[in-house]
Formats: structure tokens, sequence, C-alpha cells
């Protein structure tokens, strides 16, 4: 599987995350030979076989409808990079354009 | 201060007055320091562990104490406990404090266990060799120019120098099973579900299963007994009781499946096979049947492993963005660069490359060639592995290819690194139980594993064939 740029690109903007420089390169080249080595599962034949997604024997265990309260506001905000009394802090997510 | 392998020597001697917990607390705050240059710890919890020991210490006076007193115990840096720092071994959780004690560690704590530290590992859990920690590598005791292993390395380390009775770590490919072998010591992956998750920082959701490492098969079954059963926190964990406690059941003529794919692996190192053969020579001795069988799919195991973790890692690791909790670059200017300045800076490499993978796997044009190809392989190797335990009692295999390899040896290459789970990732594919088993050392005295699975769910007959074959050693 041929990586390009404009792919590592595209999928560090999925994932919120930055390659610059030497690690541009880096990383395009460790996903083509990574994916490489996975491109052996194309060479199985599972013709007529169902995904396996979920490893539990219980899919689906209820529980009552009940409210608890797992988490304090001020355990909440106690680790938070930036806050204030009642909220996190976030930069702005709106520029004022004049 | 005598070698315990057993938590019933220890009581034994702190019943009968010969010894305290203190005492044994203190011994291990020594031993800590005096082989900190190994890096096994993070953190070490001195005072507390201190207080701990003088309140089980008066419990044992009184007569009334928990099955776990006098356990000094060292949690992977992956598991929260209220009021404590955990990090996964990530600068991106530098600092961040636990606001609730994982379901494992409770009930470890309930029965009286003394937690003495937290243990550097790979950062998220992700590696092989403990190299990928943002606290630096750990060093393997028994050679220190060597790794441990991985992920749960500082875990085993703990454990085989003597800095703590018992430890826990989680395993998602092998990170319990390899590191134990690199380190003579037992190490457990349990059934999936069987411990619940709750409060273990997630790497791979339908893999991660919290297991312990200890001196003896007793230890392993004494803890992982009392972390078992269903936990109304964890709705994929197995929704029975605890486990029976287990106490050895002597059968003969036992089936232990080998699977040719594995012995006759070019990668095996010969001193691991002239010792696992001689394994099979003396079971086939004692009456036992040894079955070679035909696993195609070995191969194959690797990349669906690869494939499957990543996806699930890149959805797991969204939520450290910098905003709740954890790091926050200082370098972003709006919104968006928080996200991507903090986690950019905040990820070492490994996990920047798993991120990056799943992140590939599960894109849309990719999704059906990939992700749900792997999916599909998974089942096929659930069916495999359930049809070979049908005929046989467990699969018996080298829990690694080698010994301990060098620090640096793989680390300039992520695939190499990456088959060092070669014989450790089918028992999380399949959610089998799987146990890494001392089987002696090299002639240049590295130690060796051999690794037993059975079937889901069958972790007491595990426990009775593992008896079996540690006498042989």
């Amino acid at each position: 599987m041929k990586i390009t740029d404009e792919k590592i690109e595209a999928l560090a903007k999925l994932a919120r995350l930055s390659f610059e420089g030497p690690e541009r390169e880096n990383i395009r080249q460790d996903l083509e030979n990574i994916l490489g080595m996975c491109e052996q599962l194309q060479q199985v034949d599972t013709t007529g076989v169902e995904p396996l997604i979920y490893m539990s024997e219980s899919h689906t265990v209820l529980r009552s409808d009940v409210v608890i309260q797992t988490i304090s506001k001020e355990e909440a905000l106690k680790n938070a990079p930036k806050r204030d009394s009642d909220f996190f802090r976030a930069p702005k997510v709106i520029d004022q354009h004049d | 201060m005598k070698a315990f392998h057993r938590v019933i020597d220890i009581q034994a001697d702190l019943i009968a007055g010969s010894l305290t917990c203190v005492e044994l607390v203190n011994h291990y705050l020594t031993q800590i320091q005096e082989k900190a240059h190994l890096n096994a710890f993070l953190e070490v919890w001195a005072d507390e562990a201190l207080d701990k020991a003088r309140l089980v210490d008066a419990k044992i006076a009184s007569g009334s104490y928990g099955k776990l007193a006098g356990v000094v115990i060292a949690l992977k840096d992956n598991l929260s406990y209220k009021g404590h720092k955990v990090s996964a071994s990530s600068k991106i959780l530098e600092g961040f404090e636990a606001l609730y004690t994982a379901t494992a560690v409770e009930r470890l704590e309930q029965e009286d266990a003394i937690f003495i530290g937290r243990t550097n590992c790979d950062e998220f859990a992700m590696g092989a060799s403990n190299e990928n920690s943002a606290f630096g590598p750990v060093k393997n005791p028994f050679d220190e120019s060597r790794v441990p292993g991985g992920s749960s390395g500082g875990s085993a380390v703990a454990v085989a120098a003597g800095m703590c009775h018992c430890a826990l770590g989680s395993d998602t490919g092998g990170s319990i099973r390899q590191p134990a072998a690199f380190n003579g010591v037992y190490g457990l992956k349990p059934t999936y579900g069987r411990i619940s998750r709750w409060g273990l920082l997630a790497y791979a959701s339908s893999f991660d299963q919290i297991g312990p490492f200890a001196h003896s098969l007793e230890d392993i079954a004494l803890l992982t007994q009392i972390m078992s059963g269903a936990d109304s926190q964890d709705a994929t964990a197995i929704q029975e009781g605890p486990l029976d406690t287990w106490t050895y059941t002597e059968k003969k003529n036992r089936r232990f499946a080998v699977m040719k794919q594995a012995v006759e692996h070019p990668g095996l190192d010969p001193e691991v096979r002239d010792t696992f053969n001689q394994l099979l020579d003396k079971l086939r001795a004692l009456g036992h049947e040894i079955n070679y069988i035909d696993f195609p799919l070995l191969e194959q195991m690797v990349p669906a492993y690869y494939v499957l973790t990543t996806a699930e890692a890149s959805s797991n690791l969204s939520r450290y963005s910098g905003m709740m909790y954890g790091y926050r670059s200082p370098n972003a200017t709006d919104l968006e660069s928080t996200y991507t300045r903090s986690r950019t800076e905040g990820f070492g490499p490994e996990v920047k490359r798993r991120i990056m993978l799943g992140t590939f796997v599960l894109s849309s044009d990719q999704y059906d060639a990939y992700y749900e190809q792997a999916l599909k392989v998974r089942r096929i190797i659930q069916n495999e592995t359930d049809a070979i335990l049908d005929h046989n009692e467990a699969l018996l295999m080298p829990t690694t290819s080698t010994p301990a390899f060098k620090l640096g040896e793989k680390s300039k290459d992520p695939i190499s690194m990456y088959l060092a789970d070669l014989f450790t990732v089918q028992a999380n594919l399949a959610g089998n139980p799987a146990i890494s088993i001392p089987s002696g050392t090299t002639q240049s005295g590295l130690p060796i594993g051999v690794q037993l699975m059975t079937s889901r769910k069958s972790e007491n007959d595990l426990y009775d064939l593992s008896e079996l074959i540690q006498k042989l050693f």
C-alpha cells in the first residue's frame, strides 16, 4: 500500500495530530511498512464469515435506571489544565471579525 | 529477610509473630531504593504503605484480617487508585490524579493488600520492551543491557527483583506474559472479562485484561480469584460470581496441543526450542499426550491484532484532548490547535503511530479491506482455537521466541518489535486465559518462559495443568 503525503495530512487532521519536518516522512514510511505487513490479512478467505465484534457472552447487560452521582463538580474540575470555579476554560472558538 | 514465594508462607510467619508487615514493607522499600537504577517504579507510596502495614499488623494481632494480609503489591501505572497519580507512562497525563479506584485494585485492598507504588510501563501499554515510556526504559535485572519486556515491564521487574511480593499488569497482546517470561516469574492473562476493566486506562477495550505477576501459581490463583467476578461498572465483564478457590487436582493422561508453525518457526531461538522440546519429552515420559497441530494462520495473527487494537486505540485515546484533564499545550492559539498541539506534544512516537494506523484502518475507504477483514480473521482464529481445545486440554508453546533482547535492538524497527508478540496475541484475539510459567534459563542466565492456554473461563484447569509443568523445572 502506497501512502502519500496527502494521505498523512488527511489522517493527521482526523486524529488531531501534526507531523512536521522529518517526522512526516518517518510516519509515512512506518505506515507503509506496517500496512505492508497487514496486507497478509487479505490472503485469508473470509467468505461467509461473520465479523467477531463482541468478546462478551452477554451483549446486553441491563441495570435499573437509577440516577447515581459518581463524581462531584469539584472532582471533575480537579485535573483540569485550566478552569474557573464552575467551568473548564477553553480557548475562544469563534473569532470576532470586523 | 528470607525470600517468600507464596502468600501462605508470609502469613504463617506473620501469625507466628516472627515477622511483621512493617518489617516487610521496610524490606521492600530498601530493595526499591537499592535497585532504583532499574527504573521499575515511577512513584513509591512509602508512608502510606507503612501506615497500612501498621494497620494490618494490628488486624493480625486481633485475629481478624483479609486474605491478602501482609501482601505487598505494586500497581502498573495504568490502574486507577483514588487520590493517587496515574499516567500510563505518558506525558499527556502528567500530574493526573485518579478520581476513583479500579475494581480490581479495590477488591485487593478490601482483603488487606498493601500497595507500595506504581510501576513504569510502555506508554498506554503500547510496546513489548518498556522503551516507549515517557519516563525512560526499565532494565532487566538479569542483564541490565537488556529489556524487561513490555508493556508491564516495571511490574515484572518489581516482582523478579524482590521490590514487592506481587504486582498487577495489563495484557492486550502479551503485556503480562512476555515480561513475565523475560524476568522468570509467573504472569497470567485471565479470560476476557474475568476481571472488571473499570479503572484500567483503556488501550484496546476488546483485548485488555488485568492480571497478576507472582512467584508462585498459588499466588496467581489467589489474586485472580479475589479480583474476579461481575461488576456493575463493566458490562463486558463475565456475568458470574468470583472464581472458585483453586486447589490442585491431579489428573493423568492430559492432552497438550503444540502448534507446528510455532516450534518450526525460523525466528525461534535454539535454546528456547531445546528447552521446549525437552519439556515435551518429559511430559510424554509421564504418560501425557502431545499432539502436533497445524495452525496456518500463525503469521496472520500479529497483523489482525495490530489492525484491531490500533482501531480501538484511535477511538479510546481521542479523549485526551487537553481540555478536561492532562497536558494542555502552551503553544496553542485556538480551540483546534489546543487539541492538535496538546496531543502532538503529549503523546510519544509509538502512540502516535498506532493512532494514525487505527485512523487509517477505520477510514471509510479502507474499512472493509482492513478493519472488517481483521474482525472476520479474528472470528476464524477464535473458531480454530476452540477446535484445538475441543480435542486437547491446553495449547502449549514458548511464551516468546527469544529471551530478553538488548535495549535499543528493536526500537528503530516497529515491525520486528511487533513480532515479539507472535505467540501471545492469540489468547487476546480469541479471549482465552493464558499463563507464562518460568521454564529455566539460557546458558547465559536469561529466563525462558513457557505458555499454556486453555478454554475460556477455565482458569482453574489452567492452574492444574500449570502445576504439572512447573514441577518439571
